[in-house]
C-alpha cells in the first residue's frame, strides 16, 4: 500500500516517519482517516473507546503494509486521555475526529444533551489538543492538527442548535490554536464534512424525506465517502500544506455556498 | 497509487494554466505536470512561457506555450478551442498596482478589474465550455488572494477584484455543478514572486508582511501550487465553492 512516491510533488505529500493519532478512530471517517494516513506512510496510533474495532483496524493497516498501534480509551476520560498522549514516543499529527449529534428542536433540547454534544465535540478535542500540542512541542518538529469540522461549523441546521454551536466553536478554536501554536510550527486546520456516508449517516437517510432534502442542499448531487474527508486530511497534514493554517476546507459539495 | 493512495493524479488529462509564465502560475503549471497532466501555458510573453514550457520537459512532463493576451476574448477563445481536451483550468493571470484610495486612477482601475476579473470571467466560462462539450466534467481553480477576505491599505481595488473572485467562485460552483465541473479558489497571502518583489524589497514593508503571518513568512510558488493541484484532483472530488486560504494564518487573527 505505502507505494513509492513518483515525483517530487508526490513526495511532498507522503507522511513517512510521522506518527499520528486519530480520535473515533473505530468507525466511519475516522476508520477511513486512520487508514489513509497510514496509507500515506504515517504510523497511526487509533484511539477509541472500543478496543476490538481498533484493534481489527490495526490488523487491516498491518495488512496492508503500514503501522498502527491502539490507545484504547474513552476520549472525554481526559485524565487517563492526556498522560497516555503525553507518553508517546513521538507525535506529529493529531486528527480530532470523534464527536456526536443528537438532533433536537431548539425548545425541545435538553441539558443532558447539550452537556453530552459538548463534552465530546468541544471539551475532549481541547484538552486532547493541549496535550497532543505539548508533546509536539517537546518534539520540537512542530506538527499539524486537524479538527474535524462541519459544514454546520459555518452554517445553520434544524434542529442542530447544540451541534451547530459546538461545530462553530471548533472553528473558533482553530483559529486561536492556529496563533498560539504557529511560533512553535505546529499547523491548526479544520477539514468540514457534510453528510457523509458513514453507517450511521446511511442509516438516518434510508428515511427517503431527509435524505431528499440532503441531497437537494448539496449541488454535487451526492453525499460524501468517508475518503473525500481522509484525502482532504491526509492533503492538510502533509508538507505540501505547509503555509495552511487557522483555516478549513469545506468538502460538502457546495453546500455552504447558497 | 502514488502517494500512498491519494487519488491526485491527472494522467492523461489536460490542464490549462494563465499568467503561467513565472511565479504562482509557473509553480502550478510544474505541479500539474507533475501530476501527469498536459499542461497548456497561456501568457502573452512568448519567451517566458517557451522557458516553462522547456523546464516541464526537462522534468519529465508535458506542456506546451500558448501565446495569448488573456484580456482579449477572441484570443482566448481560440487558445482554448484549439486544445485536444480540457479538464483543469488554473485562472491565475493577475496584477496588481497599489496605490491610496483618493490617488487610484480610471487607468489602473480598468487595468485591474479587466484582468483580475472580467478577463477571468471570461477565460472561465471559454473553458467550462469547452468542459462541458467534452462531457467528462472538470476543476476550474481561481488564484483569488487573503485580499479576497480582509482589507488592506492602498488596496482598494486589489481587494474589490479579489473579493469579486470568491464570489464569483461560489455562483459559478452552483452553475456548473450539474455539468461535474467544481469551481474552487486558493487564496494566497504574499508570495515571494516578480509581482511582489518590488513591494517587499523594502525591509519595512517586508517586516510588516511577515508580522501579520503567525507561521512568520511569505508565501512559496509551491505553497499555492500544492493547494491548486490538489483541488484539481479527483482527491477533491466533493469540494466545490471553497476557498481554501494558503496565508499562513493571516486571516484567522
Amino acid at each position: 500500500m505505502a507505494g513509492k512516491a513518483k515525483t517530487a510533488y508526490d513526495q511532498s505529500l507522503r507522511l513517512d516517519g510521522k506518527v499520528a493519532l486519530v480520535t473515533g478512530a473505530s468507525r466511519g471517517i475516522g476508520r477511513v482517516i486512520a487508514r489513509a494516513l497510514a496509507a500515506a506512510g504515517a504510523e497511526t496510533v487509533l484511539l477509541a473507546r472500543t478496543g476490538s474495532e481498533i484493534e481489527a483496524l490495526g490488523r487491516e493497516i498491518a495488512a496492508a503494509g503500514g503501522r498502527a498501534s491502539t490507545l484504547v480509551a474513552d476520549v472525554c476520560d481526559t485524565a487517563r486521555v492526556r498522560p497516555a498522549i503525553e507518553r508517546l514516543a513521538r507525535l506529529d499529527v493529531l486528527v480530532n475526529n470523534a464527536g456526536k449529534n443528537i438532533p433536537q428542536p431548539f425548545l425541545d433540547a435538553t441539558e443532558a444533551a447539550f452537556d453530552d454534544v459538548f463534552t465530546l465535540n468541544v471539551r475532549a478535542p481541547f484538552l486532547v489538543a493541549q496535550a497532543a500540542a505539548r508533546r509536539m512541542v517537546v518534539g520540537g518538529q512542530g506538527g499539524v492538527i486537524v479538527n474535524i469540522g462541519s459544514t454546520f461549523g459555518h452554517v445553520g441546521g434544524g434542529e442542530r442548535s447544540v451541534y451547530c454551536a459546538s461545530k462553530h466553536a471548533i472553528e473558533g478554536l482553530t483559529k486561536a490554536m492556529a496563533l498560539d501554536l504557529a511560533p512553535h510550527g505546529i499547523r491548526v486546520v479544520t477539514v468540514c464534512p457534510t453528510w457523509t456516508g458513514t453507517e450511521r449517516a446511511r442509516k438516518a437517510l434510508e428515511d427517503k424525506a431527509l435524505r431528499a432534502s440532503v441531497l437537494a442542499r448539496i449541488p454535487l448531487g451526492r453525499i460524501g465517502e468517508p475518503e473525500d474527508i481522509a484525502n482532504a486530511v491526509v492533503f492538510m497534514c502533509s508538507s505540501a500544506a505547509a503555509m495552511i493554517t487557522g483555516t478549513s476546507l469545506l468538502v460538502d459539495g457546495g453546500w455552504t455556498v447558497p | 497509487m502514488s502517494a500512498g493512495g491519494l487519488p491526485v493524479r491527472l494522467d492523461g488529462k489536460v490542464a490549462a494554466v494563465t499568467g503561467a509564465g513565472r511565479g504562482i502560475g509557473r509553480a502550478c503549471a510544474r505541479a500539474l505536470a507533475a501530476a501527469g497532466a498536459e499542461v497548456a501555458l497561456l501568457a502573452r510573453s512568448r519567451d517566458q512561457i517557451e522557458a516553462v514550457a522547456a523546464e516541464i520537459a526537462a522534468a519529465g512532463g508535458q506542456a506546451r506555450a500558448v501565446a495569448c493576451d488573456v484580456c482579449d476574448p477572441a484570443q482566448v477563445r481560440s487558445a482554448i478551442g484549439a486544445l485536444s481536451r480540457l479538464d483543469v483550468l488554473v485562472n491565475n493571470a493577475g496584477v496588481n498596482r497599489p496605490q491610496p484610495f483618493l490617488e487610484v486612477s480610471e487607468e489602473a482601475l480598468d487595468l485591474m478589474l479587466g484582468l483580475n476579473v472580467r478577463a477571468a470571467f471570461l477565460v472561465a466560462q471559454a473553458a467550462a465550455r469547452r468542459m462541458v462539450a467534452g462531457g467528462e466534467g472538470g476543476a476550474i481553480v481561481h488564484i483569488g488572494s487573503t485580499l479576497g477576505r480582509v482589507g488592506s491599505r492602498e488596496r482598494t481595488v486589489y481587494c474589490a477584484t479579489k473579493h469579486a473572485i470568491e464570489g464569483l467562485t461560489k455562483a459559478m460552483a452552483l452553475d456548473l455543478a450539474p455539468y461535474g465541473i467544481r469551481v474552487n479558489a486558493v487564496s494566497p497571502t504574499f508570495v515571494e514572486t516578480e509581482m511582489t518583489r518590488r513591494a517587499l524589497a523594502d525591509p519595512a514593508f517586508r517586516a510588516s508582511v511577515v508580522e501579520r503571518i503567525p507561521l512568520g513568512r511569505v508565501g512559496r510558488p509551491e505553497d499555492v501550487a500544492g493547494a491548486v493541484a490538489f483541488l484539481a484532483s479527483p482527491a477533491a472530488a466533493m469540494i466545490t465553492g471553497a476557498s481554501l486560504l494558503v496565508d499562513g494564518g493571516w486571516v484567522a487573527r
